[in-house]
């Protein structure tokens, strides 16, 4: 893949598949029902936002009767209402703000100095420190030994628990490591000559030369860190200390053991009213990730390529 | 032929080339070669010359020490016995008796027969798919069309297992479209996830809706690299859309399918375990319990530590062996490999 991807930046004109100039009966034929095809597919894709988006903004009757697919039907924002009056998704929310914010700092300080040492070729045993990181990518600790690792040092039902085992990446760490190691050598030559050592180097002319790629970086932790329930739900049970999307769990948690208990049981419309708080809460806890989706997805999508070159 | 292949194979292994491209042999020994004369220096004179660069590691490595090797070798409490508060690595050795207890373990067998099962299938899905996506994409040539159909399908990538499991469980609640439509077919509701035959569709479809489009990435990469003049011979011989596509499009992206495949067997018995954990329930054991889950439970709820301990080195050994194994084969047989 290196020498193919390679080549597309040496010639982008010569490769993919040509756009022919008489295309046969057929293949006009197939071009149509396979762009209706695809816009069907993005239907399918986009279906299950859409219904969430409808529920949320439905009355609790209309769910409960089975009326909503892609339109709210007896519309209010009364739902919405509630879930922001309550205190604790609130404190979940901003716990959440505060993990992504501090992990994300941690895991920046840990991946770029380490890429950029891994990135030194000169380096005397850097064949081992990179042995070091990537063993870790096919062989763990596992379940166990992690929460026991976790519960000895006293970390349990701290922020701690849940900012420091996501710290570092090493898919992140090697797509860093191949940045840097495209940078002109030239420069920190340059820079070597008028005196500077590796720290001034890295701080000074480095970093400041990396921006796009600390930029991407920051958005993969912080999209990661956002989206995790996991560590919060091993390590922590004090409710305050919720992240959102573990209080969306046990939203959705809740509302499941109702209908597993007791699907004839239930008297009231409670569990109407829990599809709603939960459209609502699933809405307001995936916003900021739609918000910056548009904005981050290209750098998403190099950063798998870069990954895969050099992974 | 044979001689200087077998000579070859073990400067493959010596200078790994990533990337999934086959083995180089020629090239990579010369600058191999050089860079090792040039870059042994003693260790006295690397450290006074490079000592803030090995400072700037210590932080890293101190982190991986403590929160990935540490964890690695507390998988010893697989065979000793452990008390909760005492030493992470166990009071005193057992053997292989928890090893034993679950080999003899019924339930342990049932819930590996899912795992299996549930990866096999996942498989059997999320590989092909994408695959067909770019091939479909790859035709489009309304830029404008296939960058928003792109766009779309990466979507559910960027959302939390949490919201993935709570939209399942909207559209397929009593209440949900599933149910929706099959009353308006005229048929009886179904409470899909209480329902332990309906697990696996439910599990492999979510995964393909969350997996598909992000997929095709690499592929599409693979796609705009091959070389344009092929398509021209292919067509000049005669060859159709559908045949260019077979001939020339396929053997392409070999390289990218054969990595991918080689990461996904090395990965398939991980099974997605947070995903099982938000949708399974008892009355779903039956298909949905996985080795994670059933550790999970046995270990962490049920505190049987040294156990699960155990049944989660087993997986990881199994994964390890399954990913060397497989990297060999594919070495072997069609020349790509990941190392």
């Amino acid at each position: 893949m290196v020498n193919e991807i390679g080549a597309t930046l040496r010639a982008p004109a010569r490769t993919g598949r040509p756009v022919g100039a008489r295309d046969s009966r057929a293949y006009t034929v197939f071009t149509s029902v396979n762009t209706i095809g695809l816009i069907a597919f993005c239907g399918l894709m986009l279906y299950p936002f859409v219904t969430v988006l409808a529920q949320s903004f439905s009355s609790a009757g209309a769910v409960k009767a089975g009326l909503v697919n892609i339109w709210p039907v007896g519309f209010n924002t009364d739902t919405y209402a509630a879930v922001i009056s309550n205190s604790m998704f609130w404190q979940n929310y901003r716990n959440t703000v505060v993990y992504t914010v501090v992990g994300t700092a941690i895991a920046m300080v840990l991946t770029t100095t380490f890429a950029y040492v891994l990135s030194k070729q000169h380096l005397r045993g850097r064949t081992v420190l990179i042995g070091i990181a990537i063993f870790t990518m096919f062989f763990n600790g596992g379940l166990v030994p992690n929460y026991v690792l976790i519960s000895s040092l006293g970390l349990k039902n701290t922020m701690w628990a849940v900012v420091l085992p996501g710290a570092l990446s090493v898919f992140n760490l090697l797509v860093m490591k191949s940045f840097f190691e495209n940078m002109p050598r030239e420069l920190e030559e340059a820079a070597q000559i008028d005196g500077l050592g590796w720290g001034g180097i890295f701080t000074r002319i480095v970093l400041p030369l990396s921006k796009a790629v600390i930029a991407t970086m920051i958005l993969f932790y912080s999209v990661a860190m956002w989206n995790d329930w996991f560590n919060a739900f091993l390590y922590l049970d004090k409710k305050e200390l919720f992240p959102v999307t573990l209080f969306l769990r046990n939203l959705i948690a809740g509302a499941s053991t109702t209908a597993t208990e007791g699907a004839a049981a239930t008297g009231g419309n409670s569990d109407a009213i829990a599809a709603n708080i939960q459209a609502v809460t699933m809405i307001l806890t995936m916003i900021p990730i739609l918000c910056v989706y548009p904005f981050v997805q290209r750098y998403f999508v190099s950063g798998v390529m870069l990954g895969s070159v050099k992974g | 032929m044979s001689q200087t292949r077998a000579a070859e194979r073990p400067a493959a292994v010596a200078a790994p080339e990533p990337g999934g491209l086959p083995p180089d042999p020629a090239p990579p020994r010369a600058p191999g070669r050089l860079r090792r004369r040039s870059a042994v220096v003693p260790w006295r004179v690397a450290l006074r010359r490079d000592w803030v660069l090995y400072a700037m590691a210590i932080l890293p490595l101190l982190f991986l020490a403590v929160f990935r090797y540490v964890p690695m070798l507390g998988n010893v409490i697989a065979f000793r016995r452990f008390r909760p508060g005492s030493s992470i690595f166990g009071d005193e050795w057992v053997g292989f008796r928890y090893v034993e207890m679950f080999i003899a373990d019924p339930n342990f067998w049932q819930v590996f027969a899912n795992t299996a099962i549930l990866g096999g299938l996942t498989l059997l899905f999320t590989f092909p798919l994408p695959i067909v996506l770019a091939l479909l994409l790859n035709e489009i040539r309304v830029r404008a069309f296939k960058r928003t159909v792109q766009s779309i399908s990466y979507l559910p990538h960027f959302l939390s297992i949490v919201i993935v499991a709570g939209m399942v469980m909207q559209l397929l609640s009593l209440q949900g479209t599933a149910n929706q439509i099959i009353e308006w077919l005229g048929g009886e509701p179904i409470a899909f996830l209480q329902r332990a035959e309906w697990f696996r569709v439910i599990y492999v479809g979510s995964e393909v809706w969350q997996t598909v489009g992000w997929g095709t990435i690499l592929y599409l990469a693979a796609l705009t690299t091959i070389d344009a003049s092929l398509y021209e011979a292919a067509r000049i011989d005669g060859a159709n859309r559908l045949r260019q596509t077979w001939h020339v499009t396929l053997p392409g992206i070999r390289p990218t399918m054969v990595t991918l495949l080689i990461l996904n067997i090395g990965t398939f018995l991980n099974v997605g375990f947070e995903k099982v954990l938000l949708l399974y329930n008892p009355l779903t054991y039956s298909t949905a319990d996985v080795i994670s889950t059933y550790l999970y439970r046995v270990g962490l709820v049920a505190n049987n530590f040294s156990y699960a301990a155990a049944i989660g080195l087993f997986q990881a050994v199994i994964g390890l062996v399954m990913v060397l194994s497989a990297n060999l084969i594919s070495r072997r047989v069609v020349g790509a490999s990941l190392w």
